[in-house]
């Protein structure tokens, strides 16, 4: 099982699911209405570390973050 | 040098602070940029969340930056609420020469805009509004999007 968490102004809990890449993630969230606001504007960390790639492999214990647009200062 | 603070950033013990820490280092510049609330838009105020463990790496790799360029960086932010005409934010650099630390305040400040991962929400009228406007879509955004 990998963690989503979804930080900053997403007003949503943690998911937890079973996923072999990032992209099992994103054919997760596609389904989820109340992130289609987000998706597209969003980045992502695995583990804390931002990832660019669809590909990337995930294993059990992963989290995986979505951020939203940002504006420190 | 990251540091955290509850609420508005308390600038004059903050600068006098980094000031006495590094007097005697030999750096020749000493470059702050402080950021302070306007009254704007009615808003009594600003809030931030901040996603600490990132924010971490990505200062990291930043004083490793200026570390090879032979200067030094150190950062104050806020967490929660900062009212009119508080600081939520100080940045600064020492280095040996002028130009390196007038050109990494610039740099460091812009990607700092861009890439820290800190949410900015206006305080107004009671409420907590998420920034939307102001704020900038982290670079490699919409990796997750599908189409359908």
């Amino acid at each position: 099982m990998v963690t989503i968490e979804f930080l900053g102004p997403i007003q949503k809990d943690k998911i937890s699911l079973e996923a072999q890449t990032l992209n099992d993630v994103a054919q997760f969230l596609s389904d989820d209405a109340e992130l289609k606001t987000w998706i597209d504007s969003c980045a992502v960390a695995v583990n804390d570390v931002m990832v660019m790639d669809l590909n990337t492999q995930l294993s059990s214990g992963d989290k995986v973050s979505l951020l939203p647009p940002v504006c420190g200062g | 040098m990251l540091e955290l603070f509850d609420g508005a950033v308390p600038v004059e013990k903050t600068l006098a602070k980094w000031y006495q820490e590094e007097a005697k280092s030999n750096y020749g510049a000493f470059i702050p940029f402080v950021g302070t609330i306007r009254e704007e838009d009615g808003i009594d105020g600003l809030s931030f969340d901040i996603y600490e463990p990132i924010l971490n790496s990505w200062y990291e790799a930043w004083t490793l930056k200026a570390k090879q360029s032979g200067a030094i960086l150190k950062m104050a932010h806020s967490r929660g609420d900062v009212l009119l005409h508080e600081s939520s934010y100080i940045a600064a650099v020492f280095s040996p020469k002028r130009r390196v630390a007038l050109e990494m305040i610039d740099e460091f400040v812009e990607d700092f805009k861009a890439s820290a991962p800190i949410w900015k929400y206006d305080l107004k009228d009671g409420k907590r509004i998420y920034a939307a406007d102001r704020s900038t879509a982290i670079n490699g955004s919409g990796l997750l999007k599908i189409s359908k």
